[in-house]
């Protein structure tokens, strides 16, 4: 019996592939390194409480620097560190993107130059000025920096420090509840990307791969059943994606604290469907050619303007109104805002039934053109 | 009575665009019967081969093989049938034992098989290699034990020894020596080697530009004409040019 299903050729194909991506060290580092690494440096620089430099050009003759601190129990600390520089100068670090606001002395006293339409500009405009507008222009103009005693509070650097706690404390209320870090938001999005690029790479790749082998041609000229080839492939892919996409849950619950709010049956139904959707895209890409070159181009177009559009790192809302409506429907989109609402805001079938079946469809559909358009030789 | 033949080409075109590979092509082989197709690149081997191995359709003509069209029997044909490509790299990180044990369970065989055909091409070394580590000749081997696995009444070998050298050559030789001596399986070989086409096979078959030039045992070839000392100069007085440029 144990024989049987051992010399049995779906059993082979599923041995034979499966050997075959676990023993390519950068299919486990891709598959499973890459993701937990994301999220570490991901997460790790928009969870950690913020600690954080800003930098600004102040416009005049001489250099050096003077810096401004604002100390913050809830919101973290912000140094403000004003780089004195000439007017060109301060232009050139603004283009770079070293410093985006300049502040120039003038007559009537500080002015501020930003884009508006920069928000980071915005925010060190709307932090710095209530403060900066405090110390008199005299004073930072007249104590060149090779002039300033470093103070003996113990102020790293030359300046002035003001101490917020006391504002924010009754103004702020911080919210480091689950579900509103940036991490959560990030988890999900992960959980997706990998379903795509799995299934685009591992499947769709995979397939052309063997065919610019010839080794495709060879198979087919045997007794093996085409199906059992496709049907080996799906699940091998199936299997290492569920296993990709637990262990990145796992570490983040066990870094993050990350738990799934919803209804985990709908989450395996949606990651089901995910799966089903970029293995059917996955077939669909690779039914034709046998050039690898062509077959990366193809993922590259498919899976890059989604990466970009579907929110994966950050919100799609970022975007103007009118892309809103094309970027929703997306699979990669509604993968991702599927598994965020089951992971962070509780949801269960009634809300994920809908991309669940949409995403389904899209794979059957794929499947079936490119099962269609199936180059075996 | 003769037996009825393995494999009929009966007037067989096939084209690709302006290309035309094969052109009115017209076989017929019979049990154990071991036959080189010998002719210079771009003659149109593999394309012929391929058909009759069912993974090319001709535009027109008519192949059988075991006197059954494609068309139909294609599962019944593929359990008789052993092949080798002129060129497949196998999946990269599994060994040859492995690759064998797959290529086994396309035709229901064990692992009883896979030893044995690992002991027919000299590979019980090599078990446990992957096959992207395999020396070209090992790799030509592998393929041959893939072909033979099934036990096929009809062996089709594409260039099995292209760029090996000449002990590598001989090796594959005698495991196909060894075959014809053993079994009553046909084969078919292309080769550019008119050496190999010489200690192989009885009957030859010069091809080149998609048509049969002259076909028949190497007396029959080189007998008629006495100036003719071997089969490149057979080629050189039928083409005007060498087999070998
Ligand atoms: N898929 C194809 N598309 C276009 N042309 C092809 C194709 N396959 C073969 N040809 C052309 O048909 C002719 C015969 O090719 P074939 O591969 O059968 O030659 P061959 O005798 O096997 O040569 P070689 O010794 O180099 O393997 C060549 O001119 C080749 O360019
Ligand atoms: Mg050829």
């Amino acid at each position: 019996m144990i024989d049987r299903i051992r010399n049995n050729q779906l059993w082979q194909l599923i041995r034979a592939n499966t050997l075959e991506k676990i023993r390519e060290p950068g299919v486990l580092f891709w598959g499973i390194g890459f993701p937990i690494l994301m999220s570490i440096g991901l997460g790790l620089a928009f969870t950690r409480k913020p600690e954080s430099v800003r930098h600004v050009a102040l416009i005049s003759a001489d250099t050096g620097s003077y810096s401004i601190i604002l100390k913050d129990d809830k919101l973290g600390n912000t140094t403000f560190s004003m780089e004195r520089m000439p007017w060109e100068e301060a232009m050139v670090q603004l283009k770079r993107g070293h410093v985006n606001v300049a502040v120039s002395i003038g007559d009537s006293g500080y002015r501020y130059h930003f884009d508006p339409m920069n928000p980071d500009a915005q925010l060190t405009y709307v932090r710095l000025s209530p403060v900066l507008n405090k110390i008199p222009s005299t004073d930072i103009i007249q104590h060149p920096a090779s002039s300033i005693q470093y103070p003996a509070s113990g102020i790293r650097h030359p300046g002035y420090e003001e101490d917020l706690s006391a504002v924010t404390a009754s103004e702020v209320d911080v919210l480091t509840v689950t579900g509103t870090r940036y991490i959560d938001f990030l988890i999900p999005g992960l959980i997706a990307m990998g379903v795509m690029f799995s299934c685009l790479w591992g499947l769709g790749y995979g397939i052309i791969d063997t065919r610019s082998k010839k080794l495709l041609r060879r198979m087919i000229a045997t007794p093996m059943k085409r199906t059992n080839y496709l049907v080996a492939m799906i699940t091998v892919r199936l299997i290492m994606n569920v296993i990709e996409a637990a262990l990145l849950v796992l570490f983040a619950w066990l870094a993050f604290g990350i738990t799934i709010q919803g209804n985990i049956p709908a989450l395996l139904v949606l990651f089901l469907a995910g799966n089903i959707a970029f293995s059917g895209i996955g077939i669909f890409l690779a039914c034709h050619t046998s050039k690898t070159e062509i077959g990366n181009a193809f993922i590259n177009v498919i899976s890059m303007p989604m990466m970009i559009l579907s929110g994966i790192f950050f919100s799609y809302h970022n975007f103007p109104d009118w892309v809103i409506p094309i970027i929703k429907p997306l699979p990669l989109t509604m993968l991702a805002d599927g598994f965020r609402s089951i992971f962070i805001e509780g949801a269960g079938f009634a809300q994920t039934a809908t991309p669940s079946l949409i995403l389904t469809l899209t794979g059957v559909v794929f499947f079936t053109i490119g099962l269609k358009l199936f180059k075996w030789h | 009575m003769s037996p009825s033949p393995v494999i009929e080409v009966k007037n067989v075109f096939k084209s690709f665009k302006t290309v035309h590979a094969v052109r009115g092509v017209n076989l017929t082989i019979y049990p154990g019967q071991f036959v080189a197709l010998l002719g210079p690149n771009g003659a149109g081997k593999t394309t012929l081969v391929e058909m009759i191995e069912g993974i090319q359709k001709p535009d027109s003509g008519e192949i059988r093989i075991l006197g059954k069209p494609w068309k139909g029997h294609e599962k019944e044909l593929r359990q008789v049938i052993g092949l080798s490509l002129q060129e497949t790299r196998y999946i990269e990180k599994l060994t040859t034992f492995e690759t064998l044990r797959l290529f086994g369970s396309f035709f229901g065989m064990g692992k009883e098989r896979v030893e044995e055909v690992l002991q027919l091409v000299g590979l019980e070394e090599k078990r446990k290699a992957y096959t992207v580590n395999l020396s070209g000749g090992q790799r030509q081997r592998l393929a041959l034990g893939i072909a033979l696995i099934n036990h096929p009444r009809i062996l089709l070998l594409d260039e099995p020894t292209t760029g090996l050298d000449p002990n590598a050559r001989r090796e594959i030789w005698e495991i196909l020596r060894s075959l014809r001596a053993s079994s009553d399986t046909s084969m078919i070989l292309t080769t550019h080697y008119m050496e190999e086409a010489e200690q192989l096979c009885e009957q030859i078959i010069i091809i080149d530009e998609g048509e049969i030039l002259k076909e028949g045992t190497m007396k029959d070839l080189l007998g008629e004409d006495s100036s003719l000392k071997n089969l490149d100069d057979l080629f050189t007085a039928l083409t005007g040019r060498r087999l070998h440029d």
